[in-house]
């Protein structure tokens, strides 16, 4: 197990430094949610990576959760303008499920249980920056919050932390997802305040 | 438990922002079930970055609508029709 901290830098910044323009901070977690909530069964649940060649690779539920997994702490944005800091999580690096993988794709299709997407660079889930997070603040990840496992990945708006997740399909081309076609940033750095298409 | 979702009064004014007509009293037929109703029976999400608007019977998604600063961004693929309620335009003083 790795603990680490993200959002501390050398010197602990304040918590000002550490809001991105046009942020709020949040006491709560809001949930947000574009449908109802899927419940998957855990002996039904598996996560997948499908390669832009056609190979699937396919982790049951008990696979998942038996792999290396980290603690990170994380500051998380959403568009909506609510920031929350130090939130800690427990998941598996996006390092350790693509260790097998090959592909020279450069663009991930992330799909949900629920139907939702989003799409990111490749590189965006690599070294250090993603999980498949399952715990949440020392629990469960609950449903509303996208359990039971649902991508992590902190360092662009959290709409494209997938909830629910149910697996990545690797595209040599981008093909944007559920927000992003509907008006929203197709990369999203809430440091670059990248809301809305034009931004 | 409360429900997570509005029913589709809540894009009148959203929508009165973008159309002439009131969208609200339209009937829409949902592109993946073909079921038919009024746009206010659809299931309004509301707490996300946009408004989602999903068939009653399927639960896929009807309409979706995001309002940036200067713009508005309007999604009816889940929509196969939308039946609009006008004024008769056959009689007196109609364009017909």
């Amino acid at each position: 197990m790795t603990t680490f901290t993200r959002g501390f830098h050398g010197r602990r910044r304040g918590e000002d430094d550490r809001l991105p323009p046009g942020q709020y901070l949040a006491e709560d977690f809001p949930v947000l949610s574009a449908g109802p909530t899927p419940h998957v069964p855990l002996d039904r649940w598996e996560f997948t990576i499908d390669t832009e060649a056609g190979q699937t690779h396919r982790w049951t539920w008990q696979e998942l959760t038996a792999l290396p997994y980290e603690e990170p702490v994380v500051d998380i944005h959403c568009v909506t303008s609510w920031s929350k800091l130090g939130t800690t999580w427990r998941g598996v690096s996006l390092d350790v499920l693509f260790e097998d993988v090959e592909s020279t794709a450069d663009y991930a299709l992330v799909y949900s249980y629920g139907g939702y997407t989003t799409n990111l660079p490749l590189d965006d889930l690599m070294d250090g920056k993603a999980w498949i997070a399952y715990r949440y603040d020392g629990e469960d990840l609950t449903p509303s919050h996208g359990g039971p496992a649902r991508l992590l990945v902190p360092h662009l708006y959290f709409w494209k932390s997938a909830k629910w997740v149910h697996g990545i399909r690797l595209l040599t081309e981008d093909w944007p997802g559920f927000w992003e076609t509907a008006g929203y940033h197709n990369y999203g750095d809430p440091w670059r305040e990248q809301r809305y298409a034009d931004d | 438990m409360q429900a997570d979702y509005l029913d589709g009064n809540a894009l009148a004014g959203p929508l009165a922002e973008i159309f002439a007509a009131d969208v609200s009293a339209a009937v829409s037929r949902c592109a993946a079930c073909g079921q038919t109703g009024p746009v206010a029976s659809l299931r309004v999400y509301d707490r996300a970055p946009g408004l989602v608007a999903r068939c009653p019977g399927c639960e896929e998604v009807v309409l979706r609508l995001v309002r940036s600063p200067d713009s508005a961004w309007l999604d009816l693929r889940g929509a196969v029709t939308l039946r609009i309620p006008l004024r008769d335009g056959t009689g007196p003083g109609g364009q017909r």
